[in-house]
């Protein structure tokens, strides 16, 4: 599909870019921390990978290349607002301190069902939020949309080391965070259904 | 081999992705067997995870893509007016 865009039907780039149209919104979401900024981001992201179409490499994946300008393209418009201190891409985590997960005695699974519930939804999108970048990024890639190691590492462009140590500690921290709030929303949640006398 | 809790923790992510090798899974596993807390940190990340790659968390806002393919039509009303 790309050839045939590169060839002068463009009308393809909307089926081409179908495909990826959550995983860019969820990139750019993650970055600019409220919907109507991430949708234009998410805009710009494939407007502008449509202008460099030709500039695309067949040996890394489309999505890996869309994935990098959205990130490109949402650092740009953070640091012209200066919103937020943005953190260097290259950052080398800190191997020699360990993170430590919430300590608990037992674990009574959270149905998906839970995540019908407004607040829910709100906890688990402000943990993924709060992450430091050079997490997020990691997490958002390889557990959201999927991607692999090697695919993530290519994405970022880290090495896949890198990637390993990032993903341990984004998934451990999102446990330390979330296990204990889950809890006790699902416990809460419980205690609604009780009948009333 | 027995390993202490702090170092079951350092094999969480590795463990469920299956990437550990054997004979340090087995090292886990057996830790695992006995020891609730980290049982409950492994079930707990494992759902943790599961819950936030559901599509209903970061779902996308409704007319997203229409107004996107409308913005990429006046991308190419741009380039062929």
């Amino acid at each position: 599909m790309i050839a045939a865009v590169l060839a002068g039907e463009i009308q393809v780039y909307h089926e081409l870019i179908r495909p990826y149209e959550r995983s860019v919104y969820v990139m750019a979401l993650s970055y600019m921390k409220n919907r109507e900024d991430a949708e234009d981001v998410a805009q710009e992201a494939f407007v502008r990978a449509f202008r460099k179409l030709a500039s695309f490499r067949a040996e890394s994946k489309f999505s890996t290349w869309l994935i990098s300008i959205t990130i490109n393209e949402a650092r740009t418009r953070l640091r012209r607002r200066m919103l937020v201190p943005m953190e260097p891409l290259d950052q080398v985590p800190n191997e020699d301190r360990g993170i430590s997960p919430a300590l608990l005695r037992d674990w009574h699974e959270i149905p998906s069902e839970a995540l019908e519930r407004d607040e829910v939804r709100v906890l688990i999108q402000t943990a993924v939020e709060q992450l430091p970048e050079i997490y997020r990024q990691v997490f958002l890639l390889r557990d959201v949309e999927e991607l692999t190691i090697s695919e993530t590492a290519k994405a970022l462009n880290i090495s896949i080391p890198s990637v390993k140590v990032r993903l341990h500690r984004a998934r451990l921290m999102l446990q330390k965070q979330l296990a204990p709030q889950l809890r006790t929303v699902n416990r809460t949640s419980k205690r609604r259904w009780l009948p009333w006398s | 081999m027995v390993i202490d809790c702090k170092h079951v923790w350092n094999y969480i992510s590795e463990y469920l992705d299956g990437t550990l090798p054997e004979e340090t899974r087995d090292t886990v596993q057996k830790h695992l067997d006995h020891c609730e807390i980290c049982s409950a940190v492994l079930d707990s990340t494992r759902n943790v995870i599961i819950l936030i790659a559901d599509d209903r968390v970061f779902e996308l806002p409704v007319g997203f893509s229409e107004r996107l393919h409308a913005r990429i039509d006046l991308e190419f009303m741009r380039i062929e007016p």
